[in-house]
C-alpha cells in the first residue's frame, strides 16, 4: 500500500497523500476551488457546497472539502480517478450553489464593510450568475450582540459556521452556535452574551461575508484606500506577524499575517484592536516641567534641560527601558549611559531575575529564551507550565497549547489555577509543589518518558524576589527530566514584554555596582539617584521616584509622562522601523506604517540628539549605522526572522542562582489583559473590553 | 430573535430536576462513557420537558447543560433545532396538527382552522392552561390522515366533528382513546372488510374431506410388464 493516490485533475496527474481531501488534491494540481465553509485550520463542515467538483463517473458532483482522497475506492481497471473542476457540470453546480447562497443575501455591498475583500463578492463575480431570478421576499435576521469588538449584520450570514468552529476549536470557548434550523438558522451567542475569548477578533477575518465585521473599524475605510505595511506586533512577547493598514497619517486597523512559526494566522484582540490607542493620549511635542506644571517646549529647550539633568555623576543616574522599546533605541540609550558612566540601567521593568545571576555575571542566552521555539509546541509530547497564564500572557500561544492538548498531550500547570480553555493536571500553587516534581511524581515521570518534554516558565515565577532561585530550580528540574537532549531544548521562558529579550541580548542590565529597577526606584526615593531616564517605561510605580529628575522618552501620556520633568516625544511601534526580539530570540523588524505624531521623533534619534547636547555624541548618524553597531556588538541581532532553538547555544543548566524558595504562590503579572501597555491603556476599545472582562456591565448595550 | 425568545415571564422561574428526572437522566447517562455523557442530551432534554409541563424554560436548558457538562450554547443549539422541544409554555394538552401533504389533502387545513377557532391562535395557550396547538411537519401516519398528536399519542382519521368531541372530552377531564376515529382497524382500509366477509367461511361448513393430501408422496406407479 502506498501513502498516495493517483488522480487526474483537469488533465493534470497528481500523487495526493491519502490524508488529503479532494479539495487539497485539486489545489495540488493547480486547480482553483471556491469555498466558504472550508478553512485549513478548522474542522470540515461541508455545508456551503461551494467546492463541488465533478468526479467523472460519479452520479452527482461531490463536495471536495469533505471527500478524503484515501476513501476514494480504486477503479476496477486501475486507472486513476478523473476529477474535473472545469466541466460544464462542475460549473453549473457552483453556479447553482451560488444562486442559492445569494437568495437570502442582501445586496448591500455598497454599505458593507467587507466590500472589496469579501469572499462572497469575489466568488459571485467568478462563479455566479449575472442576475437574480429570485422574486420572493428575502429573509431578514436580527443582528446579535457579540461584545464591543465584533459587529454583526446577521442578514448577510451564509451559515458557513466558520466562527462557530473557530470559537469551539481554536479559541476553546464554546460561545457561538447555530440556533434553529432550515430557513430560520441563525448564528448567535447564548442569549447574546459578549465573547470572552482573547482571540475573538479572528472570527472577523474568518467570516467570508460581511456578517461579522470589526465594530471599532465600522464604516471607517475601504480596503482599497488603505496603505498596507507588513510589520510586527509588540503587544506581547510573541512578535506576531501583522499588517498595519493606514490611511494618511492614521492607522485604521491591524490584521494578522500568516507566520506558521509564530501566530499561524491568528492574533489576539489586543493586537488587533489596540490601534485606536495610537491616536489618543499622544505626546506630540516636547514638554518641560516648570513650577510644577508641564509646559510645551521646543526640542532645543527640552533637550537642553534633559542634558542638564544628565550632567551629574553617573552613579546618580538610572535608566529604565520599557516594554515596547525597540532594540535600536535601547542600544542608543545603553551607549549613552555607557558614555556617561551610568551603571544603573535595566530593561526588566517587572523585576524578572533573568539575564544575570545574583553575582552580576551574565547568564547564557538559553536561560531566558523560549528554547523549544513556538513551533516546538507542536512536537512536544508532555508539557508543564510553571507560573504562567498563557491565555493572558500570550493568547496566540495558548491556542497552540490547546492544539497540543487536542493531540492528547498531557499538560500540567503549576501556579495560579486559571481557565486556559483546556484541561490540565493541576500541580499546586507555588514553589512547594515545584520541589515535589522529581522522580516518582507522575508528571515528572511523564516528562522523563517523553521524547520532547516541554517546560514553560512564566514571568509570574521569575519576577519575585526569589526569582533567581526559581529559575535555578526550574532549569534544574528540566535538566533532570531530560528536557535537554540532542536537537531539543525543552526549557522555555515565556516573556510578556516585546522589548525584553532584545534588552537582555544586548545586556541592558545593571553593570557591576549598578542598581536594578527596584534599586533605581529606591535610590530615587532616598536621593542617591537624582536623574531617571525612562525609555517608555510606564509599568513601574512612578509615584515612588521621589525628588529625582525624570526624563521620559515615549509615545503616550501615561504613568511615565505624568511624572516626567522633561518629555521627549517618541514614536509608537507603527511609526518607526524598529527591531524586536521575541520570546524565542527571533529578531524581527517592525516597519513604519505612518509618521510619528506632530513633533515626535523616532526614539533612537532622540537619544542620539540628546547625546550631542550632553557632549558625548554617539557614533552613528543613521539607523543603518546604529544597526551595524548593534550587530557588531551583539551578534545575535544579525540573523533576522530566525528562532535559534537548540542552535542558540548549549550552556548546560541549571541557570540562575540556587537559593531558598519562598512558599508564596506564583501569580500572573498580567492583571488586566487589555491594559498592559500605554497604547492599550489609551485605547477606548481596550477600556471597554477590560470593563467587560472585569465584570462591569458595558456602557453600550446591544444595538 | 434568540434573545427575544426567552421574553416569556415563565422563563425566569427557577428549575431543578426532581428525583424521577434525575433517575431517568442518570439511566441515559450510563449508556455513554463518562467523558461523552453529553451524548445523553436529547433524552435529558426530553425528560426535562416532561417534568416541566411539556416545555423547556431557559433555566431548564441551563440545568441540562450543567448536568451534562456542556456549554449553554450547545444545548441551546439542540433545543432550537429539534421541533419536539417546546421553548414556550404549552397547554396541558398540546395538539400537534400534521399539515404535510397527505394530511393536507385529507383535510388538515380544516382541522387547523377549527383549532384556531376553538383553541385560539397557533402557539398560544388557552382554556386556562389546558390547550395549545401548533402545526408540525409529517408525523409519519399518512395512511390515517389527517391526524393530530396530542401529547404522546396519535389521534387519527379526524374530522371537525371528532376533533370537537376530542377537545370537549379533554376539557371535561375525560381521557379519549388514541388511535383511529373512523371505523377501521388500525391502518387497514376504512370501513368493514370488503372480502372474505362470508360468515360461512369461518364456521367449518365449507370444509370438505380431502381426497388427496397436498404434497403427499405419490403412490408408486404400477410396474410395467
Amino acid at each position: 500500500m502506498t501513502d498516495t493516490v493517483k488522480l487526474v485533475v483537469d488533465g493534470v496527474a497528481v500523487d495526493a497523500p491519502k490524508t488529503y481531501t479532494l479539495l487539497q488534491a485539486c489545489e495540488l494540481a493547480g486547480a482553483e476551488i471556491p469555498r466558504f465553509c472550508y478553512h485549513e485550520r478548522l474542522s470540515i463542515a461541508g455545508n456551503c457546497r461551494m467546492c463541488l467538483v465533478d468526479w467523472v463517473g460519479a452520479p452527482k458532483p461531490i463536495a471536495s472539502c469533505a471527500q478524503t482522497v484515501g476513501d476514494m475506492a480504486p477503479k476496477k481497471d486501475g486507472t486513476p480517478h478523473e476529477i474535473s473542476t472545469k466541466s460544464p457540470r462542475a460549473i453549473k453546480a457552483r453556479n447553482g450553489v451560488m444562486e442559492f447562497l445569494l437568495i437570502n443575501h442582501p445586496l448591500d455591498c455598497p454599505i458593507c464593510d467587507q466590500g472589496g475583500e469579501c469572499d462572497l463578492q469575489d466568488q459571485a463575480m467568478g462563479y455566479g450568475r449575472a442576475a437574480s431570478r429570485y422574486g420572493e421576499n428575502k429573509r431578514a435576521v436580527d443582528d446579535k450582540y457579540m461584545g464591543p469588538l465584533v459587529k454583526t449584520i446577521m442578514t448577510r450570514c451564509i451559515q458557513c459556521t466558520r466562527c462557530v468552529r473557530f470559537a469551539a476549536e481554536v479559541a476553546g470557548v464554546d460561545e457561538i452556535g447555530l440556533a434553529n434550523r432550515g430557513e430560520d438558522a441563525e448564528i448567535t451567542t447564548y442569549l447574546e452574551k459578549s465573547l470572552t475569548s482573547e482571540l475573538s477578533g479572528n472570527v472577523i477575518d474568518l467570516c467570508p461575508v460581511g456578517a461579522l465585521t470589526s465594530k471599532p473599524y465600522a464604516f471607517n475605510a475601504r480596503p482599497w484606500e488603505l496603505r498596507k505595511t507588513e510589520s510586527i506586533d509588540v503587544m506581547d512577547a510573541l512578535g506576531s506577524a501583522i499588517r498595519v493598514d493606514a490611511r494618511g497619517p492614521t492607522v485604521m486597523r491591524i490584521l494578522p499575517r500568516v507566520n506558521e512559526e509564530i501566530n499561524e494566522e491568528w492574533i489576539s484582540d489586543k493586537t488587533r484592536f489596540v490601534w485606536d490607542g495610537l491616536g489618543r493620549q499622544r505626546l506630540d511635542k516636547p514638554y518641560v516641567r516648570e513650577n510644577g506644571a508641564l509646559k510645551a517646549a521646543t526640542w532645543d529647550a527640552a533637550l537642553k534641560r534633559a542634558a542638564e539633568m544628565l550632567k551629574v555623576s553617573g552613579d546618580a543616574i538610572g535608566v529604565i527601558a520599557g516594554d515596547l522599546a525597540d532594540a535600536e533605541s535601547m542600544k542608543a540609550a545603553k551607549d549613552l549611559a555607557g558614555s556617561l558612566g551610568v551603571k544603573s540601567i535595566d530593561c526588566r521593568q517587572d523585576g524578572a531575575k533573568l539575564g544575570m545571576a545574583a553575582d552580576g555575571s551574565k547568564l547564557p542566552r538559553e536561560s531566558y529564551l523560549f528554547n523549544s521555539t513556538i513551533m516546538g509546541i507542536d512536537e512536544a509530547d508532555a508539557i508543564v507550565l510553571i507560573g504562567v497564564n498563557p491565555r493572558k500572557e500570550a493568547a496566540v500561544l495558548n491556542a497552540r497549547l490547546r492544539k497540543a492538548w487536542l493531540r492528547m498531550v498531557p499538560i500540567a500547570l503549576l501556579g495560579e489555577r486559571v481557565d486556559l480553555t483546556f484541561d490540565y493536571n493541576y500541580l499546586g500553587t507555588g514553589p512547594d509543589s515545584l520541589k515535589d516534581l522529581k522522580a516518582g511524581h507522575p508528571v515528572f515521570d511523564a516528562l522523563t518518558n517523553a521524547k520532547r518534554p516541554l517546560i514553560i516558565v512564566g514571568q509570574g515565577a521569575l519576577t519575585r524576589s526569589d526569582g533567581a532561585a526559581v529559575l535555578h530550580a526550574v532549569s534544574a528540574m528540566a535538566a533532570a527530566a531530560g528536557a535537554f537532549k540532542g536537537g531539543w531544548n525543552g526549557f522555555s521562558v515565556l516573556h510578556t514584554a516585546a522589548s525584553r529579550v532584545a534588552g537582555l541580548d544586548m545586556g541592558f542590565l545593571p553593570s557591576a555596582g549598578g542598581k536594578d529597577v527596584a534599586g533605581i526606584i529606591a535610590g530615587a526615593q532616598s536621593g542617591d539617584i537624582t536623574t531617571v531616564l525612562l525609555l517608555g517605561a510606564d509599568e513601574i510605580d512612578t509615584s515612588k521616584l521621589g525628588r529625582a529628575n525624570v526624563i521620559y522618552i515615549g509615545s503616550h501620556g501615561d504613568n511615565g509622562a505624568h511624572r516626567a520633568d522633561v518629555i521627549l516625544p517618541g514614536a509608537a511601534y507603527t511609526e518607526k522601523s524598529g527591531t524586536y526580539v521575541n520570546t524565542e530570540g527571533r529578531v524581527q523588524r517592525a516597519q513604519r506604517a505612518v509618521a510619528p505624531k506632530g513633533d515626535a521623533r523616532e526614539d533612537w534619534a532622540i537619544i542620539r540628539a540628546l547625546s550631542a547636547y550632553v557632549g558625548n555624541t554617539l557614533p552613528y548618524d543613521t539607523l543603518a549605522q546604529l544597526r551595524a553597531k548593534l550587530g557588531a556588538d551583539h551578534n545575535s541581532f544579525l540573523g533576522l526572522d530566525f528562532a535559534p532553538g537548540t542552535h542558540g547555544g548549549s550552556v548546560a543548566p541549571p541557570y540562575g542562582t540556587a537559593g531558598s524558595l519562598q512558599s508564596a504562590a506564583f501569580t500572573t503579572p498580567i492583571k488586566a489583559f487589555h491594559l498592559t501597555n500605554p497604547i492599550a491603556r489609551a485605547s477606548r476599545t481596550m477600556a471597554e473590553c477590560a470593563e467587560l472582562a472585569a465584570g462591569v456591565s458595558p456602557a453600550v448595550a446591544a444595538e | 430573535m434568540s434573545h427575544r425568545r426567552f421574553h416569556h415571564p415563565e422563563h425566569h422561574e427557577p428549575f431543578a430536576f426532581n428525583a424521577a428526572s434525575e433517575d431517568q437522566i442518570a439511566w441515559w447517562e450510563r449508556k455513554y462513557p463518562s467523558e461523552r455523557r453529553a451524548s445523553a442530551v436529547i433524552p435529558a432534554l426530553w425528560v426535562t420537558q416532561k417534568q416541566n409541563n411539556g416545555w423547556l424554560s431557559e433555566p431548564a436548558l441551563r440545568a441540562v447543560a450543567d448536568r451534562l457538562g456542556m456549554t449553554y450554547i450547545r444545548v441551546y443549539e439542540i433545543a432550537t433545532f429539534y421541533t419536539m422541544f417546546n421553548l414556550e409554555p404549552v397547554g396541558k394538552y398540546h395538539f400537534q396538527v400534521c399539515g404535510t401533504t397527505p394530511c393536507m389533502l385529507r383535510g388538515a387545513d380544516k382541522l387547523k382552522d377549527f383549532c384556531e377557532r376553538k383553541i385560539g391562535p397557533k402557539g398560544h395557550v388557552s382554556g386556562g392552561g389546558k390547550f395549545s396547538w401548533v402545526e408540525v411537519e409529517c408525523l409519519g401516519a399518512c395512511v390515517n390522515a389527517p391526524m393530530i398528536q396530542i401529547n404522546d399519542y396519535y389521534y387519527e382519521d379526524l374530522s371537525i366533528e371528532t376533533l370537537e368531541q376530542l377537545i370537549d372530552d379533554f376539557a371535561s377531564g375525560k381521557d379519549p382513546q388514541p388511535g383511529t376515529y373512523v371505523e377501521r382497524q388500525t391502518s387497514a382500509p376504512a370501513g368493514p372488510p370488503t372480502s372474505l366477509a362470508d360468515e360461512a367461511l369461518y364456521d367449518g361448513s365449507k370444509a370438505k374431506p380431502l381426497s388427496v393430501v397436498p404434497n403427499a408422496p405419490k403412490p408408486p406407479e404400477p410396474a410395467q410388464t
